[in-house]
C-alpha cells in the first residue's frame, strides 16, 4: 500500500501510523451525553469496502491525513489533510 | 459412525470403503427454534453444546462459505490458559479443561498436543510482570512455571540468548498449553452437532435479520427466509456487517493478522515459543512446517491477506530470536480477519433485541476459546443467563466503564491491542 500524501506525494505505508476511523474527527460536544460519547469512543461502522481513516505521516511531513481506501481490496483512492476536513464535511 | 483404532485398522485392510461423510449437507428448513449465524469454530461448538448440554436439536448453523473455510482454518492453532485478569482467567481456564477432554467428548482426533507454551522475557520488569501473571494463573488453578535463563536454555537451546537488544532473561512456562489441529476441531464439532440433529447449512449467507416489536423472528438468507425464535451472531471479523442488519453498531474494528508456514522440516521446535517484544511466536506442526506469526498489520481490513511490511517485520523478529530459522523456506502466508474490541477481551452477551445474542470481539485469540465460547454461548442462549465462566463478557462494559478487561493495561481504546 502507498498513500498519496498531499504534501509529500505517493509514499510507502511504512512512513505512516494508522489511527483508526476518521470518525475521531467528529468529537461530540462535552455535554452530548454518555450515548454520544460511547458511540464516538467505542462503536464503529467497521465497513467492508470504502472507508475513511486517519493516518499520521510520522516519518514524513508530520501531517495528519484522512485517507480514503477500500478495506476489502486495500486500494487507496485519496488522501486529504485532516486540518482541511476537521469541522468541515467530516 | 464411531472412530476407534480397530475401525481404522479394519478400514485400512479393506480398502477404506466404509467411511462416510462426517455430517449431512441439508437444505435449510423454513423454521428452527435456534439459528446460529456463522459456521466457524465458535458457531459449531455453540450448536454442539446446545444439543449436548441443553437437549435442544431444532437448530441450524448457517455458514456463508464452507465449514473450516474461515478463521478456524486460518489461525496458528495455539491453545492456552495464561491470562491474568478476572473474567478472562476463569474463562480460558474453563476452555482449557474442555480442550483436555475434547477428543474423548467428540470421538474425534483433534490432535490435541499439550507441548507447553513458553513466553520469553527480556528485562527485570517483564520478568516481574510474568511472576505476577504466573501467580494469577496458579491461583486460577492452572499451571505456570517461572523459568530463569538456564531453565529456558534447557528447554529451547536453539534460541539466541545474547541478542544485544533482547537478551533472554527467563520465561513463563505453561505446560498444559499447546496446539490442536484446527480443521479437525471444526470438523469434530460439526460432526458432533450434526449427529445430535443440528442442520449445518453451508453456502447460506444471512442477508437480513427480521425483528418484530423488539423481538427477533428470523433471518433472511441467500437460500430463503428462515424463521427462528432465537438467533445467535457468531461471525468474528464480519460482526460489524451482521450486527448492522439488526441496526446495531458494535465496539469492534476488523483488522488483518498474518501467519506463515515453512516447508516441512524434521522436529526442531518442541513447544510453542512466544517472543512478545518482537511480536513473534512459533510452533511446529505435526507435518513439520514451522507455523509462526506476528502482530496485526494495524489498519482496518477485510482482505484476508496482508502487506509486505509486516511480513518483513515478522521475518526480522524470527531471525532475531532464532537465527537457525534462516535456512528454512517460507511456503505460504495468509491472513485472517480479527474482530478487535477496544479492551482486547471478547463479548458474549444478549443484545437490546429479545432473542438476539452476540458473540464477538475475540481479537487475535479466538482459537483457544472455541470450546468455552460455544459452551458459554450455548448456556446463554438456552437459559438466558450467562455461564458462570463468562459473566464478565458484557457488551455494555465500554459504555459504563465497569468491568473492562484490559490485559495489556493500555486503555480501552481501539488500535491499542
Amino acid at each position: 500500500m502507498r498513500i498519496p500524501c498531499p504534501i509529500c506525494g505517493s509514499r510507502d505505508i511504512r512512513e505512516f501510523d494508522y489511527m483508526g476511523h476518521a470518525q475521531a474527527l467528529d468529537r461530540p460536544d462535552p455535554g452530548a451525553g454518555a450515548q454520544a460519547w460511547d458511540d464516538y469512543l467505542h462503536n464503529r461502522d467497521n465497513p467492508a469496502g470504502p472507508t475513511r481513516d486517519l493516518w499520521f505521516h510520522g516519518m514524513g511531513c508530520g501531517a495528519w491525513l484522512v485517507v480514503e481506501r477500500d478495506t476489502v481490496s486495500h486500494e487507496v483512492t485519496g488522501a486529504t489533510l485532516a486540518r482541511d476536513v476537521k469541522g468541515g464535511a467530516a | 459412525m464411531r472412530f476407534s483404532g480397530l475401525r481404522v485398522l479394519t478400514e485400512g485392510l479393506t480398502g477404506n470403503r466404509g467411511w462416510r461423510p462426517h455430517w449431512r449437507d441439508p437444505d435449510p428448513r423454513p423454521e428452527y427454534d435456534i439459528v446460529i449465524i456463522g459456521g466457524g469454530g465458535h458457531g459449531l461448538s455453540t450448536a454442539y453444546y446446545l444439543a449436548r448440554e441443553h437437549g435442544l436439536s431444532n437448530i441450524a448453523v448457517l455458514e456463508k462459505g464452507y465449514i473450516g473455510g474461515g478463521n478456524v482454518g486460518r489461525n496458528t492453532t495455539i491453545v492456552r490458559a495464561n491470562y491474568g485478569l478476572p473474567g478472562n482467567s476463569e474463562f480460558y481456564s474453563h476452555s482449557l479443561k474442555l480442550w483436555e477432554g475434547l477428543e474423548q467428548e467428540l470421538n474425534y482426533n483433534v490432535m490435541m498436543s499439550q507441548r507447553g507454551v513458553l513466553n520469553l522475557c527480556h528485562s527485570d520488569g517483564q520478568r516481574d510482570a510474568f511472576a505476577r501473571r504466573a501467580n494469577a494463573m496458579v491461583n486460577q488453578g492452572d499451571d505456570a512455571i517461572l523459568l530463569d535463563r538456564a531453565g529456558v536454555r534447557r528447554l529451547v537451546p536453539y534460541l539466541d540468548f545474547d541478542n544485544i537488544r533482547f537478551p533472554i532473561y527467563g520465561g513463563l512456562y505453561h505446560p498444559r498449553g499447546g496446539t490442536a489441529r484446527h480443521d479437525a476441531v471444526a470438523w469434530g464439532y460439526a460432526r458432533g452437532a450434526d449427529g445430535r440433529g443440528v442442520d449445518i447449512v453451508q453456502n447460506c449467507e444471512v442477508t437480513g435479520i427480521d425483528i418484530d416489536n423488539g423481538r427477533v423472528t428470523g433471518v433472511q438468507t441467500s437460500r430463503g427466509a428462515i424463521r427462528a425464535k432465537k438467533v445467535g451472531i457468531v461471525v468474528a471479523g464480519r460482526s460489524g456487517q451482521v450486527a448492522a442488519m439488526a441496526g446495531m453498531r458494535l465496539p469492534v474494528e476488523s483488522h488483518i493478522l498474518q501467519a506463515f508456514v515453512t516447508e516441512g522440516l524434521k522436529p526442531v521446535i518442541d513447544h510453542v515459543v512466544t517472543f512478545g517484544m518482537g511480536h513473534f511466536y512459533i510452533s511446529q506442526s505435526d507435518k513439520g512446517g514451522l507455523v509462526f506469526g506476528g502482530d496485526l498489520d494495524f489498519y482496518a481490513s477485510y482482505a484476508q491477506r496482508g502487506n509486505l511490511p509486516m511480513q518483513e517485520h515478522v521475518m526480522e523478529a524470527a531471525m532475531t530470536l532464532m537465527p537457525v530459522i534462516g535456512k528454512a523456506r517460507v511456503l505460504r502466508s495468509w491472513g485472517g480477519i480479527m474482530d478487535m474490541s477496544p479492551d482486547g477481551s471478547p463479548i458474549i452477551d444478549r443484545t437490546h433485541i429479545d432473542g438476539l445474542y452476540l458473540n464477538c470481539g475475540w481479537c487475535y485469540g479466538g482459537f483457544k476459546a472455541v470450546p468455552a465460547s460455544g459452551n458459554c454461548f450455548a448456556h446463554l442462549i438456552a437459559q438466558d443467563r450467562p455461564h458462570p465462566a463468562a459473566t464478565r463478557f458484557r457488551l455494555d462494559r465500554f459504555r459504563t466503564g465497569v468491568g473492562l478487561m484490559d490485559e495489556e493495561g493500555t486503555g480501552a481504546q481501539h488500535n491499542l491491542h
